[in-house]
């Protein structure tokens, strides 16, 4: 733990990283150490990731499919749980906490889905309402903060219609409120565009893109080359369970050979190898 | 206190938005519990007749006429201490009499004799019918020769009753195959009402994935299923209830006005019936609803 500390507030001095960092003495949000995935069955799903993400980042995980990117993404709401490695989130070992702290941890994580995962039978105002009734928040703060989140999302006129009466777009709009109403410290995005068609994608990055001006560190798994390319953010690029790239402001693919590169990077970074979490040091 | 209030809503809400779902479960619980609710005072009723029937079963052990008191005393006091003997009464010539003039239909026949035939006799009740044939042979034990020969020198005759074989077969059937229908008709309903509530559950095992991924506690999704339960078990039951309810009073009330048969049924009274019916009835479903749970629960 304390080294762990340690080593972070190394890093931080070292970083190059715009100053949108109030806190840098505090542990990355999100650090995976020569973590190893294995499925039922021997399927390799992670392989000695080491990934390091601070506090308030951007970051796109891209990839083909099969890569690992949705294994990342079940690794960090402990649906899944690493052969051997470690997952920290906020400093802390998730593997580590009581199978019925799971909850509390996933409180901490606003999740967005390709498929939206909305309850059907509720309406938005409920959908959204139910992620604060789970954290035990009064009524009365419900009645005030749904209402001013389905704003922000461009959506308050929608309030009482049940997710079958909207369009994709916004059924999206619905569950990124639902993720940010209670302001969680990390939103992780499982290609939140993938259902989407451009034009509504683009909006949906933009609600992404501003909730992570509001401190909160995003993850976004996408396909979606163009945006990527567009945002200029940092990538983390998989291929076949292991971090190929590694980049602050990348595009979502490079000319070189991803093999060559990924090996330069490794050389570089020492990403996947254990003498170092190279992943923070851009 | 208000997350109570959430839960109720919450039930509230799944029991309106899943109303064909709900109404199958409600109704499936409605016609197990008619069943249940009409076996059971049969099968309680056809019970306890039995055992009725079974306890009439007894020995009876005739005296010679010339018996004194003190024999007559002593014999009964060494036959009550027969093992399985749980009674014997003394019945004199002259109540016997009695007995035989409440049978017979022109007692006036009786006037026709001058002195009383009728030997003093023991009736001599066993705990179980079962029991008869080692009490009867504690009463006269076989000699050396193998004939049965009577404790007591007074002892005329010791007769079963008539067909107490065939009586005792029969009774003993009948329990036999009473507690296998219950024992059926138990299993069926659980089974029957289980699986109606893990249909209807699993229909929204989504749901329940989704609330998992905001941080929902697992008894946090677990209370509204449950009190979903209650409340169709209750509706179920209540449903039944109104039924028998009015087969009581439309069919059953009348024919014990008429019959005998009917009246002498002492079975389980409707008070008492229905409220295990109704508790019954919920438990199950409210156990149901969050047994099943249980497999979506798991992380």
């Amino acid at each position: 733990m304390a080294r762990a500390r340690t080593r972070s507030r190394l890093r931080a001095r070292r970083s190059r990283m715009p100053e949108s960092h109030p806190r840098r003495q505090r542990p990355p949000i999100v650090e995976l150490r020569d973590t190893t995935v294995v499925y039922p069955g021997g399927h390799v799903g992670l392989e000695r990731v080491s990934i390091s993400i601070d506090r308030g980042e951007f970051v796109f995980l891209v990839g083909p499919t099969g890569c690992g990117k949705s294994t990342f993404i079940k690794l960090l709401l402990r649906d899944l749980e690493p052969a051997s490695g470690t997952v920290r989130v906020a400093g802390k070992d998730i593997n580590d906490m009581a199978r019925s702290k799971v909850p509390l941890l996933r409180r901490r994580i606003g999740t967005v889905f390709q498929d939206f995962k909305l309850l059907p039978n509720r309406t938005v105002y409920d959908n959204v309402g139910y992620a604060l009734q789970v954290i035990g928040t009064p009524r009365s703060q419900i009645k005030r903060q749904v209402p001013e989140i389905l704003r922000m999302v461009g959506l308050g006129a929608k309030i009482h219609n049940y997710p079958d009466e909207l369009s994709g777009g916004e059924q999206q709009r619905v569950s990124v409120a639902r993720a940010f109403v209670s302001h969680p410290p990390l939103l992780l995005a499982d290609e939140p565009t993938g259902n989407l068609d451009p034009v509504t994608s683009i909006g949906i990055m933009q609600l992404l893109y501003r909730i992570n001006r509001t401190g909160t560190t995003v993850v976004v798994v996408t396909h979606d080359r163009e945006m990527v390319d567009k945002m200029r953010r940092r990538v983390i690029q998989l291929y076949d369970g292991r971090v190929i790239r590694d980049q602050a402001a990348g595009m979502y693919a490079t000319d070189e050979d991803t093999f060559e590169f990924g090996a330069r990077m490794r050389n570089e970074l020492g990403v996947g190898t254990d003498e170092d979490d190279g992943g923070a040091a851009l | 206190m208000s997350r109570f209030a959430f839960f109720l809503s919450e039930a509230y809400r799944a029991l309106r938005r899943n109303a064909a779902p709900s109404l199958a479960a409600i109704v499936t619980i409605a016609v197990t519990v008619l069943l249940i609710g009409v076996l059971v005072p049969v099968l309680d009723a056809s019970g306890s007749k039995t055992d009725d029937v079974r306890a009439q079963l007894e020995l009876k052990v005739f005296l010679f006429e010339d018996a004194t008191n003190a024999e007559i005393k002593h014999l009964q006091e060494r036959i009550g201490g027969i093992p399985h003997v749980e009674e014997v009464e003394y019945v004199s010539p002259a109540a016997a009499l009695k007995i035989l003039e409440g049978k017979l239909e022109d007692g006036s026949l009786l006037d026709e004799l001058n002195s009383n035939p009728l030997p003093p006799a023991f009736n001599v009740k066993v705990d179980d019918p079962d029991n008869l044939e080692s009490v009867q042979s504690a009463l006269s034990p076989p000699d050396s020769t193998g004939k049965p020969q009577p404790i007591s020198a007074t002892i005329d005759d010791i007769l079963t009753g008539e067909q107490t074989t065939q009586i005792r077969e029969v009774t003993g059937a009948v329990k036999i195959l009473l507690a296998v229908i219950a024992i059926l008709l138990a299993v069926a309903s659980l089974f029957l009402v289980g699986n109606t509530i893990r249909l209807s559950i699993y229909a929204r095992r989504r749901e329940v994935e989704v609330m998992q991924l905001v941080g929902a506690t697992n008894w946090f999704i677990r209370w509204p299923f449950v009190i979903e339960g209650l409340v169709v078990g209750m509706f179920g039951a209540l449903i039944a209830v109104g039924i028998l309810f009015l087969g009581k009073v439309t069919i059953v009330d009348p024919l014990s006005d008429n019959f005998a048969l009917v009246e002498n049924l002492n079975t389980i009274s409707f008070g008492p019936l229905i409220a295990a019916l109704v508790a019954g009835s919920m438990v199950v479903a409210a156990l149901g609803s969050g047994v099943t749970l249980r497999r979506f629960l798991r992380i």
